[in-house]
């Protein structure tokens, strides 16, 4: 053990190691914090739950971010919703039973785009009465526009773009001819042609409530071409859900299969080298047939026929390498080792068989093991994200390879969606260069020879 | 295997069904296979081998490379299964011992190795090293494991113990490895303490420290000791007895001084002539060496083995007849065919 610590000591001459180091230890933070902070049930919802829950969200916008490297940005999404407290209505009661309720969504809108699409969500409680709202919108230079007014369902969503009277009010107030709702609700009527008014607008919504016990809850969304940390796909899912549960699900599919399967083909070597005989010709026999079956085949017939869950493709693939080529090259190392000297003295000193495998002959060969599980890692992450683009990846589970998989299928890079496939792509290569990295300094370490190469 | 050896069996120490080890007519041989599974012989690496040690006494064997020594001494310790005849410790037959026996039989027997290094695990430490025979053999009290160790690396002359303890192997010296392989070799208070070749990979100034230092535990432990080398110029610090292997089998057998000032057999001849001698006359001397080399094991020469190399070789008998083991002093016993009384003549 001693020496495993000091060979970690020595990583620090190595800065390509310190980089890598740090990347993993925030993919680890990540893939920790991620299952604490949105739990997996909630994590599932929140990507397989349906437009109810992402109706709030722009369809394939991209990430805010980007609009740091374009000289026109895109419009932002702007989400103001009452039930979550984002604003308070102002109640004043008008009668015995009829009160009021004034909401005011107070926004700032930067951009230099207009929003493809705006929406007012409401829904409200009551009897037999309608609640019944009047809209005006307010624009940054004062001008008050009456936009509108409805009576609001349990569920109602009122569309800008879709009201006739409203187009035709703005056209009398932009002097447009054909203007479309939205623009004309964010055009600058002292510009030549269509150009946005950056400021901060309003949408007043006075509404009357006519029962005691009603009540109403509205959701203003002015939909964006950007939107979050990560962006959104095509059926307005927020990315980054994907994004960061991806890293817990590509980090324990990695470790785990690559502990697991270099754990088990050391301790199957080991043990057919220490027994000897037919035990370890039937080891090498098992071996030489499982390497030539082929892995991702099988993996794909399971997850068509039978199962696509991460875990079971995770369990086959730890199940199809205990008997990997792995077995070959540490037989011959515990070949060597099994001669030693000190091998001989337990013997001699009445070490049981098991105990001469776990405690002298694994222990030896530890410091070579160490790297080989690191460099390991990411391929069983390229793997699980293979099987992802393949379309085998796990249905209830977001994860990168999902992620790649969506983006293609949907044509991302024909329609110029980048972010969606990039974002994936640079996690997986940044988590694969990182245990790469750390994995070749260990080798350095622990394998002096390589040091003069 | 001829049976005229059955004739001397009044020579006490050749049998002895008292003593602590009885070698009795040990074969090991090593079965060699075609293919994988034909057969196809077998190497004869020890040969029917006879002799006996008892408690607090010191028995050195010596013989060149590929004699027998190692395949005798591992059977001994009970890491080799004998294909014929048995080797009997402390009333236990070895041949009759398996599995949990059989691993209790090996604690017994104390083992020192040819190269300290070699013999320590590399990833363990000097506590860890002494601690494993205890903790394989069931003494689970902690105290006394550390009463034990205390008292062991006092007697080998590691201290300060703290310091030595927490030490890995390569942070010791030869000197001190070896110490740490006889106090691992001790510390489960054996009655029977094999070394292989002990000091042959250590430098020189310290050979005799560790000659001493086991002569000491020997006499003080009243131990049995079965030591082995190929080096005649260490024998003489340690033992009463000695016995000369040659292509797996005893060619000569005598006390000490017996053997050294006056060998008989061919061979112990050539080997004594070998051997160096610190002394300053003999720098220049050309040495006279047997020619050839030690025969294969797996056919073995007929008659006497050492006869195609032998400069007294009779033709008809040596290469014919194998030798009987013939008393010419009193407790010397030598297996050549010169100091028979019809055939031979003395050289």
């Amino acid at each position: 053990m001693k020496g495993i610590l000091s060979g970690l000591r020595q990583l620090r001459q190595y800065p390509t190691a310190i980089i890598g180091l740090i990347v993993i230890v925030i993919l680890m933070i990540v893939a920790i914090v991620t299952p604490i902070v949105l739990p997996y049930n909630q994590a599932v919802k929140m990507w397989r739950g349906g437009e109810a829950v992402w109706r709030y969200y722009p369809r394939n916008a991209s990430p805010a971010w980007t609009n740091w490297f374009r000289s026109t940005d895109l419009a932002g999404t702007v989400i103001i919703d009452s039930a979550k407290g984002d604003v308070e209505p102002v109640i004043e009661p008008i009668s015995a039973d009829t009160r009021e309720a004034r909401f005011s969504f107070e926004f700032d809108f930067p951009y230099d785009t207009f929003p493809p699409e705006i929406i007012l969500f409401s829904s409200a409680a009551y009897k037999d009465k309608q609640p019944f709202v009047e809209l005006t919108w307010i624009t940054p230079d004062g001008r008050e526009i009456r936009a509108g007014e409805f009576s609001s369902g349990a569920s109602t969503s009122v569309r800008f773009d879709q009201d006739t009277r409203l187009q035709r009010r703005l056209e009398r107030e932009t002097g447009i001819k054909g203007i479309s709702v939205i623009k004309g609700l964010f055009d600058d009527p002292n510009k030549e042609g269509v150009q946005v008014l950056q400021g901060t607008y309003r949408l007043d919504a006075t509404a009357l409530l006519f029962e005691p016990e009603s009540s109403l809850d509205l959701a203003f969304v002015s939909y964006g071409k950007v939107y979050g940390i990560a962006g959104t796909d095509h059926q307005r899912r927020d990315l980054t859900i994907a994004l960061l549960w991806g890293t817990p699900i590509a980090m324990a599919f990695g470790l785990l299969a690559a502990l697991l399967t270099t754990f088990t083909t050391m301790g199957i070597a080991a043990f057919g080298v220490w027994i000897g005989g037919w035990v370890d010709a039937v080891i090498q026999r098992i071996t030489e047939v499982n390497s030539i079956i082929p892995l991702l085949p099988i993996l794909i017939m399971v997850g068509t026929l039978y199962s696509r869950s991460v875990w079971l493709m995770l369990g086959l693939v730890i199940l199809l390498s205990i008997f990997g080529l792995g077995i070959k090259n540490y037989r011959a190392i515990f070949l060597q080792v099994k001669e030693s000297p000190y091998i001989d003295a337990a013997r001699a000193y009445g070490a049981s068989d098991m105990r001469i495998i776990f405690r002298y002959l694994i222990p030896r060969i530890l410091p070579l093991v160490i790297p080989a599980i690191v460099i390991l890692v990411p391929s069983y992450v390229f793997l699980e994200a293979s099987l992802a683009v393949l379309g085998l990846g796990d249905p209830f589970v977001p994860t990168w390879g999902k992620l790649i998989n969506d983006a293609n299928t949907q044509g991302a890079l024909f329609s110029g969606y980048y972010y969606w496939i990039l974002q994936p792509a640079a996690l997986l290569m940044i988590a694969g260069l990182a245990f790469a990295m750390v994995g070749f300094a260990l080798d350095r370490v622990f394998n002096p020879r390589l040091r003069e190469l | 295997m001829s049976d005229v050896n059955a004739e001397i069996s009044a020579v006490d120490h050749i049998t002895n069904d008292q003593a602590l080890l009885q070698i009795k007519d040990l074969h090991v041989w090593y079965e060699l296979k075609r293919f994988g599974f034909g057969h196809a012989g077998y190497v004869r690496a020890v040969d029917n081998v006879r002799f006996v040690l008892e408690q607090g006494e010191a028995i050195a064997c010596v013989g060149e490379s590929g004699c027998g020594k190692s395949s005798l001494m591992k059977t001994i310790l009970g890491l080799n299964i004998p294909t014929k005849g048995d080797v009997i410790f402390d009333n236990t037959s070895l041949s009759q011992t398996k599995g949990e026996d059989l691993r209790r039989y090996r604690s017994k027997i104390g083992y020192i190795q040819q190269d300290p290094f070699g013999a320590l695990p590399p990833f363990m430490n000097v506590q860890s090293i002494l601690e494993e025979p205890m903790i394989i053999n069931g003494i689970k009290d902690k105290q006394e494991r550390r009463r034990r160790i205390e008292k062991i690396l006092e007697e080998v002359k590691l201290t300060p113990i703290e310091q030595v303890l927490p030490k890995f192997p390569h942070m010791l010296s030869g000197g001190q490895q070896q110490r740490v392989v006889i106090a691992r070799a001790m510390i489960m208070e054996p009655k029977l303490l094999v070394a292989d070749e002990p000091v042959s990979m250590l430098d020189a100034s310290v050979r005799v420290e560790i000659l001493r230092l086991l002569r000491k535990l020997q006499e003080e432990h009243h131990l049995a000791v079965l030591y082995i080398t190929h080096d005649l110029s260490t024998v003489r610090y340690f033992s009463e007895y000695i016995f000369v292997m040659y292509a797996g089998q005893i060619v000569e057998f005598a006390r000490m001084e017996d053997l050294l000032d006056n060998p008989k057999h061919p061979y112990t001849l050539a080997l004594l002539e070998a051997s160096s001698d610190p002394n300053a006359d003999n720098a220049l001397v050309q040495r006279e060496i047997p020619k050839g080399e030690p025969p294969s094991l797996v056919n073995p020469p007929k008659g006497c083995r050492f006869h195609p190399r032998c400069p007294y070789m009779m033709e008809g008998i040596c290469d014919v007849l194998e030798p009987p083991n013939i008393e010419v002093t009193p407790k010397h016993l030598v297996a050549c065919w010169l100091y028979d009384e019809e055939k031979g003549h003395a050289i």
